[in-house]
């Protein structure tokens, strides 16, 4: 065991998976001697050697194409996009190559690789490095979408996400970072995907959260079990595929759903929640769905980000709507 | 410029357009009659199933289709200087060089018919399903050679696309990687002078292909695309050169595409009919190669008789195969979208076997 910030246990998770497999190779601009913009690879090179850790161009398609090539050819490269901004660059080779090898080949072939990228907001950083942009890959069949939350939930996921037999996208918010810290198995270990987890339990009302809003609605939640009032907090883990029988289990119980996520709320994540909870749990529910997210306008700059972003005045505000039903 | 002025020079061929030959190219080659006698029956081949899937997309027996006449001397040549084992990245194109690889014509049938099968090559065929989205194939091709660089194994990967796919980003960015990592790749770029309906003049400034090579100090090769014998030369040492460790190599084969882009458009719309029969009058591979054969001894209009009828008779007995076969239901997608279909997957699976099986 060891007490490691969320940054930490992801190279922790890289570096036992490096030396369970030689097939994972990690890929990406600045993750060689610099150890990663945030460190997340840090040292690793020292470890591995440039073979295996390897600092590319300055590409982004040609790092994810490169990846897919090297993933059919069975290795097991862990990609790093530096911030989840830059993925536009590659979103061919994304959704339209890794997402679809497995597919065209009626399963002949695969890509099993992970992108890692750092994403969110709050951390006043230039343009296009905080956009959260989860639903454009949870949109693409093929494709997984993982996003951790904390420092143990951060090693298990990487670890099944590098042993996957699919392309997944890996999520890191990085206000989350080096936000706590928390004692993390020094061995190998995997958080399963497609599971959510059940942060903290109650009976009136469930809030589902994922990355960077999970420490809001936690927080909100203790808040008012102070006042008596118990909330289910459910964070995803997984975003896509979603594990919708966990919520719908919870709605069943608490009657009332709000979902909180950072990214902008139309064609966002919750909104394929709140379309699927009313098809399966409509008559549990007590209130309407509400979501709490990210405005519809580009990511904005960093000096109103914070009356941008979800917090806990508008959480809480959506839970008084939703108790006042 | 001395070094562009030399990468621009006349290409390099072995076989003029008269069917004349470089007799010390072809001594130095040092192929049986066998090999010369085999290429030109793959030329045949492909040129006889171009025409024949052509026909078959007008009867409606299968789905939009690009003809790849003219081509078949880049296609065939460069296929043939690869080993079993090495690994094929083509564009939707490219149904020469697959042929040559292993792909069945059943197989590539089955793809354009729109069958989900036609895309999954028997599993010793080391082809990926050909590439539709202009160039995307090129940094997965250096990623694949850079697996079996690690691997420390001899495998060399080769990527083919068109004139148009240098425009493109991952053009730029694949070359680049295999470059600086000094990959095991073959890039072959078939210059067949049109995108569509973009001429190559309309595409680049440079004079050449070969020439963008060197921005990225990688070998480069620029040669005959209509002269078989000089592509498989140029590509056997593209090959060998990338099998030694000596890194990546970008040959432009300069050829046409005699056909339409694709059965969706016509030529005619944007370029002169007088272009057509100049290329195909002086520069069309197979009449290229078949007056060399016969200068040689080795073919003759009666040998080449009976060799077209054995082509036309395998390759009905392919495209019947292929016909015979049913379309695998819709349901068995959602077995190919992950290794393992996810619950609401599984859920609208279970739906449509459902409407099949009630035939709704």
């Amino acid at each position: 065991m060891a007490n490691l910030t969320m940054v930490e246990a992801i190279r922790d998770a890289l570096k036992v998976e490096m030396e369970n497999n030689e097939s994972v190779i990690l890929l990406g601009e600045d993750i060689g001697k610099n150890g990663g913009v945030f460190r997340a690879t840090d040292g690793l090179i020292d470890m591995f050697g440039e073979e295996r850790v390897v600092d590319t161009p300055l590409a982004e398609s040609g790092i994810v194409g490169a990846s897919v090539g090297l993933a059919i050819n069975h290795m097991r490269p862990v990609a790093e996009i530096q911030f989840l901004g830059f993925i536009y660059e590659t979103m061919d080779q994304i959704c339209a190559q890794a997402a679809r090898v497995r597919f065209r080949s009626a399963g002949r072939f695969s890509a099993p690789l992970v992108i890692r990228s750092p994403f969110g907001g709050g951390v006043r950083t230039p343009e296009l490095h905080a956009d959260s942009l989860e639903a454009l890959f949870a949109h693409t069949p093929g494709l997984k979408v993982v996003m951790p939350s904390n420092p143990y939930d951060a090693k298990g996921l990487l670890i099944s996400a590098i042993r996957d037999e699919n392309p997944v996208l890996f999520l890191e918010p990085m206000k989350l970072y080096r936000a706590s810290r928390e004692e993390v198995p020094s061995e190998a270990y995997t958080v399963p995907l497609h599971k959510a987890n059940i942060i903290q339990s109650g009976d009136e009302i469930t809030i589902v959260a994922y990355g960077p809003t999970v420490p809001i609605a936690t927080s909100v939640a203790n808040e008012y079990l102070q006042k008596g009032i118990s909330i289910e907090v459910i964070d995803l883990r997984t975003i896509y595929p979603i594990d919708f029988e966990t919520i719908i289990a919870s709605v069943e119980k608490t009657g009332r759903l709000i979902i909180v996520h950072e990214a902008v709320k139309t064609g966002g994540v919750g909104g394929e929640i709140a379309a699927h909870i009313s098809q399966h749990a409509f008559f549990s529910l007590r209130s309407p769905i509400t979501r709490v997210t990210g405005y519809d306008t580009p990511y904005p700059v960093a000096s109103v980000e914070d009356d941008w972003l979800p917090n806990v005045v508008r959480l809480r505000e959506a839970i008084e709507e939703s108790l006042n039903c | 410029m001395q070094i562009l002025d030399e990468i621009n020079a006349p290409y390099h061929q072995i076989i003029k357009s008269t069917g004349e030959v470089d007799d010390q190219q072809l001594n130095d080659l040092n192929l049986s009659s066998e090999l010369l006698l085999e290429m030109y029956e793959w030329m045949l081949k492909a040129r006889l199933l171009d025409e024949r899937l052509l026909k078959m997309q007008r009867q409606g027996r299968i789905g939009t289709f690009a003809p790849y006449s003219g081509q078949e001397a880049s296609q065939i040549g460069s296929a043939f200087a690869l080993k079993k084992s090495d690994w094929m990245f083509p564009s939707y194109r490219d149904i020469g060089s697959c042929l040559v690889h292993g792909m069945p014509i059943e197989q590539l049938v089955l793809y354009l018919k729109g069958f989900l099968q036609g895309g999954s090559p028997p599993e010793d065929v080391k082809v990926l399903p050909v590439q539709i989205i202009i160039g995307g194939q090129i940094p997965q091709a250096a990623g694949c050679a850079w697996a079996s660089k690690i691997r420390k194994e001899q495998d060399v990967t080769i990527s083919y696309f068109g004139d148009g796919a240098t425009s493109q980003g991952d053009f730029h960015e694949g070359l680049n990687f295999a470059s600086v990592l000094q990959l095991p790749v073959v890039f072959f770029c078939q210059n067949n002078q049109w995108a569509i309906s973009v001429p190559i003049e309309k595409q680049m400034a440079t004079k050449t292909i070969a020439q963008k090579a060197i921005a990225y100090d990688m070998k480069n090769i620029r040669v005959d695309g209509n002269d078989v014998l000089a592509v498989y030369k140029a590509t056997l040492e593209a090959v060998e050169h990338a099998r030694n460790g000596g890194g990546p190599t970008l040959i432009e084969a300069v050829t046409y595409r005699i056909g339409p882009h694709t059965t969706a458009d016509d030529p005619k719309k944007y370029r002169e009919q007088t272009e057509v029969t100049q290329w195909v009058d002086e520069k069309e591979p197979l009449i290229r190669y078949k007056k060399f054969l016969q200068n040689q001894g080795l073919l003759t209009e009666e040998s080449e008789q009976q060799l077209r009828q054995k082509l036309e008779l395998e390759i009905s007995t392919e495209i019947e195969k292929a016909e015979k076969i049913v379309a695998e239901p819709l349901a068995t997608s959602f077995d190919h979208v992950y290794d393992q279909p996810h619950a609401n997957l599984l859920e609208q699976k279970i739906e449509v076997e459902k409407r099949t099986a009630e035939g709704r």
